[in-house]
């Protein structure tokens, strides 16, 4: 996986809190095996009407939002399933930085080892961000993981917390089996120690 | 010093703790299903490695299966993510009880009839709804495909530790009120996000009393509440239930699991980041209205309007999820006719649960206006049932009796919700399009359920009953 360092893009706004997993991928679209293709069905019921047609009323499926990069979104974003199928199709629709006020615990998880940046911002945070909004869109952020910080168009700088470790492991993007797997002399260790039930 | 169990367990599974980065844990149990594992067997299989303790993986299919003919997948990407998994297990050596095992059954139902689960133990699953396991003692979460990957080729996860919140229930319950209530209720006052970051200790009078299966109803649904985990400390009710399962040990090992169990419990004075008491006398039956777990009242309860909502955002939520229930607000809970009925879930779908709805259904007729399922967690909860006669009642009554599955929680299968109609659901998220494609539902408990499929619509279950038979048999099938 590429590291994650810098990224420079436009944001989409969904402005909604409690997005769960079931919006961001239906359970119709988890049957597959592989892990490619799931960004046409990002956001299936919301996308699309039951006649297949496009809802122009939903936020991403305004012109000027569709070439964007960043999400920024509400509150607890990606409750619900443990479905990795949602960092998926978020990725595979183009989004890289998801900025929320806050994540469910395993949805932050499963973003950060498909090497998209969740960042956490206050809600004020979040609403000085979109000071050049333009209906759904802001034009342009610019978002630096060594620095931890996010600017917006006006130069405002804002910035967030990140665990050191994951930061690290993005930032490289080393695959953590591999480096898990350098640890193989303590796992055997605890193994042979180990009491059975 | 005093420590928690969720101290004790975690302090006991570190494999590798270093400054600034995250303890490297054992994981003692790994449960497979199909629809999360597939690509993480092809994980391994890209880069040539193995599984490392093929002996502490348990697989089995759940999410995906049909619930009647059960051997007849007619939808080709289903049946192949099954064969999926079967030809992973063979090629990676791993224990699989698929479509014709009589062990087979939701993951989360037969872990712990399987005496797979126990105190302890580190448990990880590629489903959420992996807390069911704390009910136990054991620390058990849900992770996704990439971490399914990793414990496949490490038997390890890199994890933070959460905060720990102690969730303190005392009292009583009221009569026709179940763990699914509590649970319900909990989230209703506290909201999906209270225990985002943090593994809550469920403890108190009222969790010691209730019986295994109630322990995972209650477990099972605080992911609902944004928690990592939940556990609740081993004691006597545990060791019963363990004692003599399948994979539990046996004789004097058994003996001796026991007093090493009896140490995990947290310790008197032991610290939390928080604590949130409540008082289970204050508990009704519960009934969602709405589209998170949150939006939940008593069955006396009236739904709220816009109006008096405090943000905007607020406002925003509630208008939602009003339009995608058929809502305008202000209709009590109790005039709200349903469609569908579905008993089942790893929430709610145990021996137990089956008794409490059976005993009020019995002698009498589902309501011409409702299609009503029942779907047995596994099938030795079938064949149990069905020892007991408990499928004919339901059949008597009315309901299809189905083969063991996820079923109508998420629709994977068949069993789906035709839009615009209403199910009363035993399962654990109402969110929209759950179970299918505008769907309404609304959770309940099993008895709740069973009153609703009679009247057509929710009906507090405690005026279905005579009193005496209101108490249901709360400790059956512990």
């Amino acid at each position: 996986m590429p590291g994650f360092k810098t990224h420079l893009g436009s944001a989409a706004v969904l402005d909604r809190d409690h997005v769960d997993t079931d919006q961001i991928i239906p359970k119709q679209f988890l049957k597959k095996i592989d892990k490619a293709g799931y960004g046409e069905f990002l956001f299936f019921d919301w996308r699309y009407h039951s006649n297949g047609q496009e809802n122009e009323d939903f936020e991403l499926n305004s012109p000027e939002t569709k070439e964007a990069s960043i999400l920024v979104t509400g509150k607890n974003f990606g409750c619900g399933s443990s479905r990795e199928h949602a960092p998926w199709a978020l990725k595979d629709y183009g989004f890289q930085v998801i900025i929320a006020e806050s994540f469910a615990d395993i949805f932050f998880n499963n973003c950060v080892k498909n090497g998209i940046l969740p960042i956490r911002l206050s809600k004020a945070e979040i609403q000085n961000l979109q000071y050049e909004r333009d209906g759904n869109l802001l034009r342009t952020l610019r978002v630096d993981l060594e620095q931890q910080q996010v600017e917006n168009e006006t130069g405002e700088v804002f910035h967030f917390e990140f665990d050191p470790y994951w930061k690290k492991m993005l930032l490289n993007g080393w695959d953590e089996i591999s480096v898990t797997l350098q640890q193989e002399a303590f796992i055997k260790k605890y193994e042979d120690e180990r009491i059975v039930n | 010093m005093s420590k928690t169990i969720i101290d004790k367990l975690w302090d006991s599974h570190i494999v590798v703790e270093e400054e600034n980065k995250p303890h490297l844990l054992y994981i003692d149990l790994h449960l497979i299903h199909e629809v999360t594992s597939p690509q993480a067997f092809a994980g391994l299989r890209e880069k040539n490695r193995t599984v490392r303790k093929p002996e502490l993986c348990f697989a089995t299919m759940d999410h995906n299966i049909p619930t009647v003919d059960r051997f007849n997948i007619k939808d080709e990407t289903s049946r192949l993510q099954v064969q999926t998994l079967e030809k992973n297990c063979a090629e990676f050596g791993i224990q699989l009880e698929g479509l014709n095992s009589e062990l087979q059954g939701i993951v989360h139902v037969i872990g712990p009839e399987l005496g797979l689960t126990l105190p302890g133990k580190t448990i990880v699953c590629g489903d959420s709804h992996t807390s069911t396991h704390g009910a136990f003692g054991a620390l058990s979460f849900g992770i996704g495909t990439s971490e399914v990957e990793h414990v496949l080729a490490t038997q390890t996860l890199w994890q933070n530790k959460p905060k720990q919140m102690n969730v303190k229930i005392e009292g009583e319950l009221g009569f026709g009120v179940t763990a699914k209530d509590v649970i319900l209720w909990f989230i209703a006052k506290y909201g999906t996000n209270v225990g985002t970051g943090h593994i809550i200790e469920f403890s108190g009078s009222t969790v010691r009393k209730f019986s295994m299966e109630e322990r995972m109803t209650l477990c099972n649904m605080s992911i609902e509440a944004g928690a990592k985990a939940s556990i609740v400390s081993p004691d006597e009710v545990t060791f019963s239930y363990i004692s003599g399962k399948r994979y539990a040990p046996k004789n004097q090992d058994f003996l001796e699991s026991c007093k090493r169990w009896r140490q995990l419990a947290s310790d008197e004075n032991a610290r939390f980041d928080q604590t949130i008491e409540i008082d289970a006398s204050e508990i009704e039956p519960m009934v969602t209205w709405g589209t998170t777990p949150s939006m939940c009242l008593p069955i006396s309860g009236v739904i709220p309007v816009e109006e008096n909502s405090s943000s905007i955002e607020e406002k925003q939520s509630l208008r939602n999820a009003l339009h995608y229930m058929g809502f305008k607000g202000n209709e009590k809970i109790e005039h709200i006719p349903v469609q569908h009925v579905f008993i089942g879930s790893c929430t709610n779908s145990r021996l137990s649960d089956l008794l409490q709805a059976s005993k009020v259904v019995e002698g009498r007729n589902v309501h011409p206006e409702v299609r009503a399922i029942v779907v047995p967690g596994s099938q030795a909860v079938k064949k149990e049932a069905e020892n007991l006669g408990l499928h004919q009642i339901f059949i008597d009554a009315g309901f299809e009796w189905r083969e063991s599955g996820c079923s109508m929680c998420l629709g994977m299968n068949d069993d789906v919700v035709p839009e615009g109609e209403r199910c009363a659901s035993t399962s654990n998220r109402n969110f929209a399009g759950r179970q299918g494609k505008g769907a309404r539902t609304h959770l309940v408990s099993p008895i709740m359920a069973a009153a609703a499929a009679l009247n057509g619509k929710f009906t507090d279950v405690r005026s279905v009953l005579p009193k005496k038979e209101q108490e249901v048999d709360r400790y059956a099938g512990v």
